[in-house]
């Protein structure tokens, strides 16, 4: 006979989303810069953002309050509400 | 309670051979069946009692819908419904619900028997047939041909051990371990952030191998570490080493056998290896959190598949670390903290307070990186043959924490980056500071171990305060 199992896991069934095209150029968009408040990750993004506006892009820095925590919902929505592209750096 | 199936009106008596009260009975249920049309149902012998027509309970639907605990138990039904129950035998009881008189011929008053529906030995298995409703879990078929142990491997279910299979039965089962409704939720869990429901925390406490009695500390341990202090979120993600270390208290932890005394860190206690278990499985398999995914751990630690302990209340000189952190010893409780591995503090010389302090101050400054203060908390596990040492002195829990403080502060000079010719430290301009190993409440004592032996353990931890993780104590509810 056979055996039933109860799943253990959270049965989510994840919505499909489609990715933004890239754009083929950045001159003329806004970038978000989000810092993820990891140590020196500061250093990184500057010199990130000096290169993204000699493209001709706008720059907007972004800073979670701790890199250990997912970034608030309310920093999501200010990105993705004023930035078209956003580079998130992950810690170490 | 509803029925499975519709219960003729009038009267309703069930019975079993095997019981001498069912049996001494019988001449009353003729009475009753000719005089008033009384319907029995039989839960051993089919043709049981003769010549009343019996209806065998074969798979005992009737008697469990009914929640019959006792045969004989006589009912009576109008509409469908029961109105009316008395159980065992009693003359008055009897006459008073049929309204007809049931002679004297009988003793006034004899106790039934065990119904079968709640024999220990079935109770499970009809529970999962029966009650199996309750369950709202997807159900996973494995075929014959299958092995189970196998099938959840390849399904991702497990921590890299076997797993118990999650049946019905079991479920249910440990679902008797609280009074919470399965559909209860009692946590998001990170790092999907999933509502997790009481049935599903009874699904990987069954895989974790715990008992129904460990649930509730289960449930606790998932409601602590689901909290923003906690974060197990970042605990989760982090490159550290680090897990949720489960440190129990109450009295509780002696009512479930919790091991707190040799090999307190050790195998071989089913209940501080299970609970910790289900917990990460949990973790795992409910939140998403697995290894080389969100988990993003450079080598993890053996206590990452569970790690749960009872702290040594009745041998301990001081109060305990839930009664230090603000509840009653008589309250079960646990107390989850962000930990690395244990490692071994050794004196085995040390007779007097101050020369121990000196050791444990010493070995804890090593924590992480001995440049590195202020950033992380740690656990120590005080060894009765070391806490023996304070306590003849007279040190109280407060004393010793502060003595180990007092030899933990260093010139910010010894700690910035560079000094000793070691890269990692304090930035420059912290130099001028005094600074503490740890922050004030950073070292968290529990008294724990076997009698023999002048050790103690340290659990490092991870970053601490808001940035990071913070202790926390929740009761163990119902």
């Amino acid at each position: 006979m056979s055996t039933v199992l109860l799943d253990p896991t959270n049965e989510r069934r994840l919505a499909a989303m489609t990715r933004c095209s890239r754009p083929a150029s950045l001159r003329g968009l806004t970038v978000g810069l989000l810092d993820i408040s990891k140590a020196r990750g500061d250093v990184f993004l500057n010199q990130l953002e000096q290169r993204l506006i000699e493209t001709g892009a706008t720059v907007k820095r972004f800073r979670k309050p701790t890199f250990t925590k997912p970034a608030p919902v309310d920093l999501r929505h200010e990105i993705a509400s004023q930035c078209q592209v956003v580079i998130e750096a992950l810690a170490d | 309670m509803a029925t499975s199936r519709p219960l003729p009106d009038g009267l309703v008596v069930i019975v079993k051979r095997e019981c001498a009260t069912c049996e001494m009975v019988v001449p009353v249920l003729e009475r009753l069946q000719a005089e008033a049309g009384l319907t029995v149902y039989t839960q051993d012998d089919p043709g049981f009692p003769a010549g009343l027509h019996p209806i065998h309970d074969a798979d005992l639907s009737v008697s469990w819908h009914l929640d019959i605990e006792t045969v004989p138990t006589l009912l009576r039904i109008v509409d469908g419904r029961e109105v009316d129950r008395t159980i065992g035998w009693s003359r008055p009881a009897w006459q008073a619900l049929t309204g007809i008189d049931v002679g004297n011929d009988l003793p006034v008053m004899r106790p039934g028997c065990g119904s079968l529906s709640v024999d220990p030995n079935l109770e499970h298995e009809l529970r999962a047939r029966f009650g199996g409703g309750v369950l709202r879990a997807r159900r996973v078929e494995i075929a014959d041909a299958e092995d189970d142990m196998e099938a959840m491997f390849d399904r991702g279910w497990t921590d890299g051990l076997p797993v118990v299979p999650p049946t019905e039965a079991r479920v249910l089962r440990m679902l008797t371990g609280t009074t919470r409704a399965p559909g209860d939720v009692v946590a998001i869990v990170p790092p999907d952030l999933v509502e997790v429901t009481i049935e599903k925390v009874a699904i990987n406490a069954v895989m974790a191998g715990c008992t129904p009695e460990y649930l509730p500390w289960v449930i606790a341990a998932l409601e602590a570490v689901c909290t923003d202090q906690f974060n197990i979120h970042g605990v989760l993600a982090t490159t550290m080493p680090v897990g949720p270390v489960v440190i129990c208290n109450g009295p509780g932890t002696r009512a479930i056998r919790m091991n707190s005394g040799m090999n307190v860190l050790g195998q071989g206690n089913r209940a501080n290896m299970t609970i910790g278990r289900a917990l990460q499985l949990i973790i795992r398999n409910v939140g998403g959190g697995r290894p080389g995914e969100v988990d993003r751990a450079t080598h993890g630690n053996p206590g990452k598949l569970s790690f749960c302990f009872a702290e040594d209340e009745l041998g301990s000189p001081w109060t305990s670390l839930a009664v230090e952190r603000g509840l009653s010893a008589e309250t079960d409780a646990v107390t989850v903290f962000a930990g690395e591995g244990p490692r071994c503090v050794v004196d085995q010389l040390a007779r007097d307070p101050d020369s121990l302090a000196n050791t444990f101050a010493a070995c804890l400054r090593t924590l992480h990186n001995p440049k590195l203060v202020m950033a992380f908390d740690a656990v120590v596990i005080m060894g009765p043959e070391h806490a023996r040492v304070f306590a003849d002195a007279g040190w109280d829990r407060e004393r010793v924490l502060a003595e180990i403080h007092a030899r933990l502060q260093s010139p910010g000079t010894d700690l910035v980056r560079g000094a000793g010719g070691i890269a990692e430290g304090i930035p420059a301009h912290l130099e001028h500071l005094t600074l503490p190993k740890f922050r004030p409440g950073g070292l968290l004592l529990v008294h724990a171990g076997g009698g023999a032996g002048l050790f103690s353990v340290i659990i490092g931890g991870w970053a601490n305060g808001e940035v990071g993780s913070q202790p926390v104590t929740q009761p163990v509810g119902s």
